[in-house]
């Protein structure tokens, strides 16, 4: 035993499999300790806010230190966020469709191109040919032009309510700063909100949880259905494996997939827990991996060692637990590890058909896909909804595929290499 | 000679596998009766039939026909507290050692095992070593080396005589030795075989044979009975048959024995395939 697990943790594959899904685990585990934010929380208005550091406006403002900085690059950088070579085109291409001669507009200085469009500039004007959206956009980079190049500061005024009137509090001159640290709301939020407004890592975590708790659950059904029957059909064998064969022969034709389609939507939408999506992938997956023990039982059950036990008088049930079992363990964790990963797989593809477990409760890795993909998440290049999630999917089915590798080569000496 | 009691006796045995032009009569109604005490021997080669007419002694494959007698009484393993009963009287030695043992089991609980079935379980645990250090020695092993050890620890040789401990220790009325030196070398052979005529002489035990090395089952036996395709063609008192063979398929095998003194004579040997 001792001897075994040594040998399968010197097989690289195997170890590369394991660190992967170790790390994945301890994320899972160890994330929600220190971020306890409820992962179906909705706390974005609007919908697929990109990944970044959220600092509160209003906290930054009345921040209780402010300090002066005199950067040289300060007023460069914030020309250029508002002005990038992007916009500087489409500058030049409006003022060019007024009619401005191409010679007289240097996009590179900022001071000239300001003043052109200053005095070409008219919203009123309509140009031909050019489509509403535009219309709009030339009317957003106007406004954020305004005072670009302003020296002064900004004055805060809040409302006096006793005589209606803006009363003055402060200035923020264009000098200063507050530290991050300093300021009481910010949230970092590494993979944006998805389309309701709710944070996409906290709800991946989760969902990865409860992917790989579905994958458990349905791999522990599978495999314990298909070893029992397996080892029933294989070892008794006559009328009994005729009949185990059947069942299992009409489970093979029928695709398990839509089987699997066909009993969660009979289910209903209701009763469609997460456990439930489990027992249910769990109950239409068992086929392979009685077939796959039966076939194994079947070449141990006539070997010296079983006839020996017969010999001296044990039970069938003795002889299946302790002379047919032990030999079929390593290849049954083998095909639970398989199990598992196809089971993620499955209640991915369920949920993305929205046949997963019921929404708003859990979320899963396939329900996050389902989400992103009604929202046109992929159309509109909101990629941190749905590319972490298939990142995180292939991540398990690959560690647990490299680690099923790895131990059928430990146990199966002929595809060593 | 005074006249044996009869221990085993078999009546038409027959074995067929397969169904329609598959058919493959294995054992075809065979008659034997061997007496209490005697070592018979069943040689043939490959395919003859041997091991299947062992399976079907042991009980553990049916016959398709005929009937085994036990003591004179038809044999009933129909239930398997009867199968149970049938063991504690007749028990095996395999041909692969390698093969014979389960590998996640320990010696000590291979010999609890035989302790138990003798109906020993309730025995306190320094009678018990006691029963398997004797067993050990019978068969020249040193149990307080063994124990705790896995069969696979041992040698060829070694895990043949450990089956002779089990067979020491079961104590059966029958023995049915399944080619039981054809895996291990030649020094090692002489051993095995000094340890089953022991067993006899010690315990009375009827031991049958089975092996393809006829020279081997002139040294060991009482009787030999020589099965071709199924059917025994020849039987007889050890020098009767091998001695004065009357059968050529008997002449054939004897032929076959590789002599040391003289030029093997290889113009009787069958080449054709069948």
């Amino acid at each position: 035993m001792k001897h075994t697990l040594q040998q399968v943790f010197r097989s690289s594959k195997f170890v590369t499999g394991f660190c992967i899904f170790a790390a994945i685990l301890m994320v899972v585990i160890f994330y929600p300790l220190f971020v306890p934010n409820p992962p179906l929380e909705i706390i974005a208005q609007g919908s697929f806010f990109p990944p970044g550091t959220y600092v509160s406006t209003y906290d930054t403002v009345f921040s209780s230190k402010a300090y002066t900085l005199n950067l040289t690059d300060a007023a460069t950088k914030r020309i250029a966020a508002k002005l990038g070579d992007q916009e500087r085109n489409d500058i030049k291409e409006y003022l060019m469709l007024v009619g401005v001669p191409e010679d007289q507009i240097d996009s590179t200085n900022t001071i000239l191109l300001l003043d052109l469009w200053e005095k070409n500039y008219d919203p009123t004007k309509k140009i031909s040919g050019m489509i509403f959206s535009k219309v709009r956009y030339f009317e957003r980079l106007n406004k954020s032009l305004d005072g670009l190049l302003s020296e002064e500061g900004l004055i805060l005024a809040s409302p006096n309510i006793d005589t209606g009137t803006l009363e003055q509090v402060g200035i923020i001159n264009l000098s200063d700063y507050v530290n991050i640290k300093e300021v009481a709301s910010v949230r970092t939020l590494p993979l944006g909100t998805d389309n309701f407004g709710r944070d996409v890592l906290t709800q991946l975590v989760k969902a990865t949880s409860v992917s790989l708790m579905i994958g458990l659950i349905a791999g522990l059904i599978a495999t314990f259905i298909g070893l029992v029957l397996g080892l029933l059909s294989g070892y008794v064998g006559g009328m009994l494996d005729d009949i185990i064969m059947f069942i299992t022969n009409l489970f093979t034709v029928i695709p398990s997939f839509v089987l699997l389609i066909l009993i969660s939507y009979s289910v209903g939408q209701e009763h469609r827990g997460a456990v439930m999506v489990a027992a249910v992938i769990g109950f239409t997956s068992w086929v392979w991996t009685t077939r796959a023990v039966r076939s194994q039982v079947i070449s141990l059950r006539n070997r010296d060692h079983v006839n020996l036990s017969k010999l001296s008088g044990h039970s069938i049930g003795y002889i299946i637990t302790h002379d047919i079992l032990p030999y079929i363990a390593s290849y049954v964790v083998m095909a639970l590890i398989l199990q598992i990963s196809s089971a993620i797989l499955a209640e991915a593809s369920l949920s993305i058909l929205g046949l997963g477990p019921k929404t708003s409760e859990v979320p899963t890795l396939g329900l996050m896909m389902n989400w992103a993909m009604i929202y046109q998440a992929q159309i509109l290049g909101k990629w941190w909804a749905y590319f972490p999630v298939l990142l995180v999917i292939a991540m398990i089915t690959f560690s647990m595929n490299l680690m099923n590798t790895g131990l059928d080569q430990v146990f199966n000496p002929a595809l060593r290499d | 000679m005074t006249e044996k009691k009869s221990c085993l006796k078999g009546v038409g045995l027959t074995k067929v596998f397969g169904l329609g032009r598959n058919k493959n009569m294995a054992v075809d109604h065979v008659d034997f009766d061997f007496a209490e005490g005697e070592i018979v021997s069943i040689v043939g080669e490959s395919g003859s039939g041997k091991t299947t007419l062992a399976k079907m002694l042991l009980g553990l494959i049916n016959t398709t026909e005929g009937d085994i007698y036990f003591q004179g009484k038809k044999r009933d393993i129909r239930s398997h507290k009867a199968k149970k009963e049938y063991w504690t009287n007749i028990q095996a030695i395999f041909q692969d050692p390698f093969s014979s043992y389960n590998i996640f089991n320990k010696i000590d609980t291979l010999f609890l095992d035989c302790i138990n079935m003798r109906g020993g379980k309730k025995l306190p645990y320094e009678k018990k070593v006691e029963m398997m250090t004797e067993a050990c020695s019978f068969v020249n092993l040193k149990f307080a080396e063994l124990t705790n050890k896995y069969p696979f620890e041992l040698s060829g040789g070694q895990m043949q005589r450990l089956m002779i401990a089990r067979i020491f220790l079961l104590q059966p009325k029958i023995l049915l030795a399944d080619e039981p030196t054809s895996m291990i070398d030649a020094c090692s052979r002489a051993t095995i075989l000094d340890m089953l005529m022991k067993l006899r002489n010690d315990t009375g035990m009827t031991i049958i044979f089975i092996t393809h090395d006829i020279g081997l089952a002139y040294f060991v036996s009482d009787k030999v009975f020589i099965m071709e395709r199924g059917k025994f063609v020849e039987s007889g008192t050890a020098d009767e048959v091998i001695l004065r063979p009357k059968e050529a398929y008997t002449k054939r095998l004897l032929n076959d024995v590789p002599k040391i003194h003289e030029e093997w004579d290889l113009s009787t040997v069958d080449i054709k395939v069948n």
